[in-house]
């Protein structure tokens, strides 16, 4: 029997298998842990929300990091998710038992819309590079998140009724039929679907389509329009394509977030700090803190960020102060020049360190 | 790809300032966050010992506040907190319930559903026993469903929604939104205050468009003639001139504004300018208008508004509050104060009816309570004759009181 030689592994591929050892670790160390008890309630209902926010950073990071475009609009493809896959999983709920076919259904259309979405607006959208992508993605956002907010949904004896922000042309009589969207009100009374396990096989799969897709012919033709869009065209890449191909994927990545996101809370409304252009520059940071280009540092940095504020309770009023200031300490160990040579120094003399003790 | 670094560094640099003007909220109550930092390491010591909350905490009651104290919503949140505190403080030097000092505890949610059910873990793993908040209606229905899964009593001092009570074990002090908007066509009708009627409203706010929904439809019934619905949003909500011009041109002799007070403020100032004057009509977000920034408050004369609270009611209950609000929070409370303090004396009194000690569980805890409060009276200081009920569907009973400012100053009208 071939004997697995990791040295024969592509850098890669190996790249890939460390990310999901490490995810697959964390999984399994978080179960022990609860099994045990030690976990408090704080973190438990912290596991679902570090999934979401991996997910959606997972799904930016193929589009800053490998396609090298700027989107400040991925909350608002977190919010199509949401929103959609939250209005299924209540509209079946009557008639689907299963949980877990129900919250399968819901992921899939919810995954759907958000990629739809991705590529209606990818289409006019990456005709522009760079900061006016990136402000007509913003723009997007928005629309998403006002829209969703005069979008009204019933349902009764009759059927669906719908109205954009003009209740009073409904004939819906609210004594024997439930709000499916309620404007402003959002989605209320989502069943909770959503889990720690769910979240993880998202992450896994998530990863698994990305570093492939990148690891591909695909993407190498998608990394080769982000370092030189001319080059790459004249040696025959449909950039057209490629760049929608990235755009729409990761935008159902996204999607896929929100889908978490909406399961785990028994309420969705679109309001400025969960869809709005706030969120969608927090995910962005999870990415450029964790390095372009590397999904494993997106998860942890959505991870550490996300823990972050959370684990400052009781740091009272001063704890977005101090949460700030890490986040600007960790910018500068992690990207300033200075600290990369100093930590290459540091991570060189260990190195020796361990060979001299070898050889000894 | 050089000028793309910039946009990236430029983006996450605006995403630091945002993260600290979000923090801007009451960093110069040190001492309080100082004395609640100690709470905190207590709870954590208790957390290391095994979590056995109860056990800990024999001969008090452990209750739990959750509201905005930090972002737009704060000033909602940190009333209620310091109206829940007072009541808190002579509860205790009154020798508490049944002989139990009460705890209070309170987290920020910033008035996000997800920052609130991290709020509710927290205080879970700081050994709460009873839930007072959340102060908003969104976070609220979300934090409702996992005290419903704990079995803990929950007692929601202002979220008006009807989602938030739809749990058996939640509770409001406050006016659900239906209620309010249905109350205030009422009152129009009945005291034929006009027939043409426009409404201003918020329509990203689930508490406004709330309340617009339920007038719209019960001044229907009563034959009041709705000549203008005009909305606006977060994003819109400082020029209401296109909103007024269209009352105005419909003819509106009255204009309903379901929303808060710093907002009714400019639509005043604005209708004032364009030589607008309608009667105007608020529900209970305005109060607390006579003391909105940078407002003449001139123009608020002849506005009314119904509100189950009134700063300068002269009922003893309410003189006591008031004073001490202002001498502990050097301001004058509004409505959320009220619901606040209320709320903790109602958690007493249902405390008192069940029986309950602090040393049973949440969800025993809980049980009593749930059936407790449908059986008891309080009267408290927010709503008309005071007294207050509750239905088991959660709902509380109370009287709107109509208040008209007069000479710069609430007036209760009859």
């Amino acid at each position: 029997m071939a004997k697995l030689n990791l040295k024969s592994i592509k850098k890669s591929s190996k790249d890939a298998f460390i990310t999901y050892a490490l995810v697959i670790l964390v999984y399994i160390v978080m179960q022990i842990l609860l099994k045990g008890g030690h976990v408090s309630s704080l973190i438990q209902g912290l596991l679902v929300p570090m999934c979401v926010y991996s997910l959606v950073a997972i799904g930016l990071n193929l589009c800053v990091g490998y396609l090298g475009e700027l989107s400040l609009g991925h909350a608002g493809f977190m919010c199509v998710g949401a929103f959609t896959s939250a209005f299924v999983s209540k509209a079946l709920r009557d008639s689907i038992q299963s949980n877990l076919l129900l919250f399968v259904i819901a992921l899939v259309t919810g995954v759907i819309m958000a990629s739809v979405f991705g590529f209606l607006i990818a289409v006019p959208v990456l005709r522009l590079k760079g900061d006016y992508l990136a402000i007509v993605t913003l723009a997007f956002g928005e629309i998403i998140k006002n829209i969703v907010n005069v979008l009204y949904v019933a349902r009764d004896d009759n059927g669906y009724h719908f109205a954009f922000s003009d209740t009073k042309k409904m004939s819906f009589d609210d004594s024997n039929g439930i709000w499916l969207i309620n404007g402003a009100k959002g989605i209320n009374r989502i069943p909770n679907l959503s889990n720690f396990t769910i979240g993880i096989v998202l992450i896994l799969i998530a990863l698994i389509i990305v570093y492939n897709l990148v690891n591909s012919r695909s993407g190498r033709a998608i990394m080769a329009i982000r370092d030189n869009h001319i080059a790459a065209d004249s040696v025959g890449i449909n950039i057209t394509k490629y760049k929608l191909m990235a755009f729409t994927i990761s935008a159902a990545i996204a999607g896929a977030g929100g889908v978490l996101y909406a399961h785990n809370l028994s309420t969705v409304t679109a309001t400025p700090t969960n869809f709005g252009y706030n969120m969608s520059i927090m995910i962005l940071v999870f990415v450029v803190l964790g390095g372009m280009g590397s999904l494993r540092g997106s998860v942890i940095a959505a991870v550490l960020l996300t823990l972050l504020p959370e684990v400052l309770r009781g740091l009272k009023d001063y704890r977005m102060l101090i949460y700030s200031i890490v986040l600007i300490v960790m910018m500068l160990f992690n990207w300033a020049p200075k600290s990369i040579e100093m930590r290459k120094r540091l991570a060189e003399k260990f190195v020796k360190k361990n060979q001299t003790k070898e050889e000894a | 790809m050089k000028r793309f670094n910039k946009v990236v560094s430029a983006a996450v640099a605006s995403a630091m300032v945002l993260a600290m003007a979000a923090c801007g909220g009451n960093a110069s109550d040190g001492s309080q966050a100082a004395s609640s930092a100690a709470n905190n390491n207590a709870a954590a010591s208790s957390e290391a010992t095994g979590n056995t909350g109860a056990d800990q905490t024999v001969g008090t009651f452990v209750i739990g506040g959750i509201g905005p104290l930090t972002g737009g919503a704060a000033i909602y949140g940190n009333a209620a907190m310091n109206g829940a505190q007072i009541a808190v403080d002579e509860i205790n030097a009154a020798g508490g319930i049944n002989g139990a000092q009460i705890k209070f505890l309170k987290e920020d949610d910033e008035h996000d559903p997800q920052k609130s059910v991290n709020a509710y873990n927290s205080l879970k793993d700081q050994g709460m026993q009873i839930l007072m908040g959340t102060v908003t209606s969104t976070p609220c229905v979300a934090v409702a469903d996992k005290t419903a899964a704990d079995g803990m009593f929950q007692l929601t001092p202002s979220a008006s929604s009807v989602d938030a009570v739809y749990n058996d074990n939640v509770f409001q002090v406050c006016f659900t939104d239906p209620n309010q908007g249905t109350k205030s066509a009422e009152y129009i009708s009945e005291k034929k205050l006009a027939s043409k009627i426009g409404i201003i409203y918020d329509s990203s706010d689930v508490y406004s468009s709330g309340i617009k929904d339920t007038f719209v439809k019960e001044a229907t019934v009563k034959g009041l003639e709705i000549v203008a619905e005009e909305a606006f949003t977060e994003a819109t909500k400082t020029d209401f001139s296109t909103q007024l011009q269209k009352c105005q041109s419909a003819g509106a002799e009255l204009v309903f504004m379901p929303f808060y007070y710093t907002e009714a403020s400019l639509v005043l100032t604005q209708a004032n300018n364009m030589g607008y004057a309608p009667i105007f009509f608020g529900v209970d977000g305005m109060d607390g208008i006579l003391s909105a920034e940078n407002f003449d408050t001139k123009l608020a004369e002849g506005l009314y508004m119904l509100t189950p609270f009134a700063a300068d009611a002269t009922d003893a209950a309410t003189v006591k509050f008031v004073d001490t609000y202002q001498k502990n929070y050097g301001e004058t409370p509004i409505q959320f104060a009220a619901d606040g303090y209320d709320a903790i004396y109602i958690i007493k009194a249902a405390i008192e009816e069940a029986g309950v000690t602090p040393d049973q569980s949440v969800k025993e805890i809980g049980d009593a309570l749930k059936s407790a409060i449908t059986s008891i009276t309080y009267n408290g200081i927010t709503g008309a004759g005071k007294s207050m009920t509750w239905e088991a569907s959660g709902e509380v009973s109370k009287a709107p009181m109509a208040i008209i400012i007069k000479d710069g100053a609430y007036a209760s009208v009859e």
